[in-house]
C-alpha cells in the first residue's frame, strides 16, 4: 500500500448475500480522500453491511472493492497494513472490561507501540474524558463509553474512520461532543470520515456528501447542499423531508 | 487428631517426598493441560467447522469421565503389550512410574479446563470479536484479547482442573503403583495408610492436602480479585 498519498475506496458491482438473500447491491461508489461521506437509509437497508465491508471484515459476495492500490474480493483479502489504516466505531461501544486508558491504548498495542502515554492523554482531552483515564470502563455512563470508543478509534490515527450510529440514544451534550471530535478529526487531521445514521440532521451537519440507500441500492449521491435543498430522486427528497416510514 | 498434628509438625522425609511428588505430577499435569486445554477451549468457543459440536459432546463427556477408567486407558496404552509400551522411545514413560501418573492426570485435567475456557469465551459479547478485529487485531491478537476478556472463567477452568487431579486416586493408584519413594502420592497413601489403620498418618496426609488445595485456591483467587476489581 502506498502510504505516502490517502487512500480513495473504488467499490465496483459489490454484493452482500447472506443465506441467499442479498442485502446490497452497489454497482459504484467512489468515497474521496479527506471527506465526510454520511449514509442515509432506513434500518435494514444495508448501511452497516456496507461498512462492514469497507473495514474488510467480511468479503464481498460479488464485485469488488478497491483500496489503496489493492482488492477486497470474494476469497481475496487484504494486507494487515491496509486493514489497519481503517477502523470502526459501532452504535454499540464495546469495551474491554478494564481501564479507559488500557481501553484507549488497546490499539496502539496491537500495533507494537508501548510508550503512548502523551497519545492516549491526547485522545482522551479530545473526548473531554482525559480526567476518567484510570476509571474501570464498565462504570462509565453510555455517552462516556462511547467517547471512549472514538478515542480508542482516533489514537490510532486511521485513514479512514467508519461511524455506525455513533450518536444513536445519546443526549444533545455527548452528541456535541462526538460530532465536534469527528469535525476535527477531519479537518486537522484529515481523516476520511464515513458515517452512517439514519438522522438526516446529524448528517447535514456534518456531511460533505451523502448517500441514500434503499433496501441495498443506491438511490442517490450528491454533495450535501444538493442532497438536502434539491433532491434529484422523489424517494430522497421524501426521506429528508422525514415522510419516509422507517 | 493430636498425633495427626504432631506428625505433620515434626516432619520426615518420606512425608516431604510425598508432598513434593503429589505438586510435582499435578502441577505438571495441570501445566500440560492448560497448554493443550485453552487453546482448544479457545477454538471451540470461537470457531464454528464441521465437527465441532462432536467434539464439544467428547469434551463434555471427558469432563464426567470416571478418573478410574482413564487410569485403566493408560495402564492399557503403556503396559509392555499396549501400543505405546512397545515402542522403545525415552519420552514414552514406563507405567509405574511418575511419568505415567502425569499422562493420567492431563487427560483427566485438559477436558475440564477446555470446557470451562469455552464457556467463559462463549460468554465473551460477540461484539467484542469484530470491534477487536476492526482495531487491527490479527487472528493470533483477536483470540488472545477474548480469552484475557474472559480471564475470570480461564482462571476458573485452571482451578476446576487442579481440583479434579490433586484429590484424584483411582487413576494415580493404577498407573503409578503406589511404591514407596517412587509414586507414592498424598491420596494413594491416604488409602494404604486407612487400610493399614494408621488413622493418625491418614488424617495428617488430609490435612495437608486440603491445606494445599486451600492454598492453591487461595492464590487464584486473588488473581481472580485483581481481575474482577480491574
Amino acid at each position: 500500500m502506498n502510504l505516502d498519498v490517502r487512500p480513495s475506496y473504488a467499490i465496483e458491482n459489490v454484493s452482500k448475500t447472506y443465506g441467499g438473500r442479498q442485502v446490497l447491491g452497489v454497482e459504484r461508489l467512489d468515497i474521496h480522500p479527506g471527506e465526510i461521506l454520511a449514509i442515509v437509509g432506513p434500518s435494514g437497508s444495508g448501511k452497516s453491511t456496507l461498512l462492514r465491508l469497507l473495514n474488510f471484515l467480511e468479503p464481498p459476495s460479488g464485485g469488488r472493492i478497491r483500496y489503496g492500490g489493492e482488492s477486497f474480493e470474494p476469497n481475496r483479502d487484504v494486507s494487515l497494513d491496509l486493514r489497519r489504516s481503517v477502523t470502526t466505531v459501532a452504535q454499540r461501544p464495546v469495551l474491554l472490561n478494564r481501564s479507559v486508558r488500557a481501553n484507549v491504548e488497546f490499539g496502539l498495542r496491537l500495533r507494537g507501540r508501548r510508550d503512548n502515554v502523551s497519545d492516549v492523554r491526547r485522545a482522551l482531552d479530545k473526548v473531554g474524558l482525559a480526567a476518567m483515564e484510570g476509571q474501570p470502563a464498565r462504570t462509565l455512563s453510555g455517552g462516556e463509553a462511547q467517547r471512549v470508543a472514538l478515542a480508542r478509534a482516533m489514537v490510532i490515527k486511521p485513514f479512514v474512520l467508519l461511524l455506525d450510529e455513533p450518536t444513536a440514544n445519546l443526549d444533545p451534550y455527548n452528541v456535541t461532543v462526538i460530532e465536534e471530535a469527528v469535525r476535527r478529526l477531519n479537518t486537522e487531521e484529515g481523516t476520511t470520515i464515513v458515517l452512517v445514521t439514519h438522522n438526516v440532521f446529524q448528517a447535514r451537519r456534518l456531511a460533505h456528501r451523502v448517500v441514500l440507500i434503499l433496501d441495498g441500492k443506491i438511490v442517490e449521491v450528491s454533495d450535501a447542499e444538493s442532497f438536502f435543498e434539491h433532491p434529484k430522486d422523489p424517494r430522497t427528497a421524501a426521506f429528508v423531508r422525514g415522510e419516509m416510514v422507517y | 487428631m493430636l498425633d495427626a498434628f504432631n506428625l505433620i509438625f515434626e516432619g520426615s522425609s518420606s512425608l516431604y517426598e510425598i508432598v513434593l511428588l503429589s505438586l510435582r505430577v499435578s502441577g505438571i499435569a495441570l501445566l500440560l493441560s492448560t497448554l493443550v486445554g485453552i487453546p482448544l477451549g479457545a477454538v471451540l468457543g470461537l470457531g464454528r467447522f464441521p465437527g465441532r459440536q462432536l467434539m464439544v459432546a467428547f469434551m463434555y463427556t471427558g469432563m464426567g469421565f470416571p478418573p478410574v477408567v482413564i487410569g485403566l486407558f493408560v495402564y492399557l496404552l503403556l503396559s509392555r503389550s499396549g501400543p505405546l509400551g512397545q515402542i522403545d522411545a525415552s519420552w514414552i514413560p514406563d507405567l509405574f512410574t511418575p511419568g505415567a501418573m502425569v499422562i493420567a492426570q492431563s487427560i483427566i485435567a485438559f477436558p475440564l479446563v477446555a470446557g470451562f475456557t469455552m464457556a467463559a469465551v462463549l460468554g465473551v459479547d460477540p461484539g467484542l470479536r469484530q470491534q477487536v478485529r476492526s482495531l487491527g487485531a490479527t487472528d493470533w491478537q483477536t483470540t488472545l484479547a477474548v480469552l484475557l476478556e474472559a480471564r475470570i472463567g480461564v482462571i476458573v477452568s485452571i482451578i476446576a482442573g487442579f481440583g479434579g487431579i490433586i484429590s484424584e486416586v483411582g487413576a494415580v493408584m493404577l498407573v503409578g503403583g503406589n511404591i514407596e519413594g517412587r509414586t507414592r502420592v498424598l491420596t494413594t497413601a491416604i488409602v494404604l495408610e486407612t487400610r493399614q489403620g494408621n488413622f493418625d498418618l491418614a488424617l495428617a496426609l488430609g490435612a495437608i492436602l486440603l491445606a494445599i488445595t486451600f492454598v492453591i485456591n487461595v492464590l487464584m483467587l486473588r488473581l481472580q480479585g485483581k481481575a474482577l476489581n480491574e
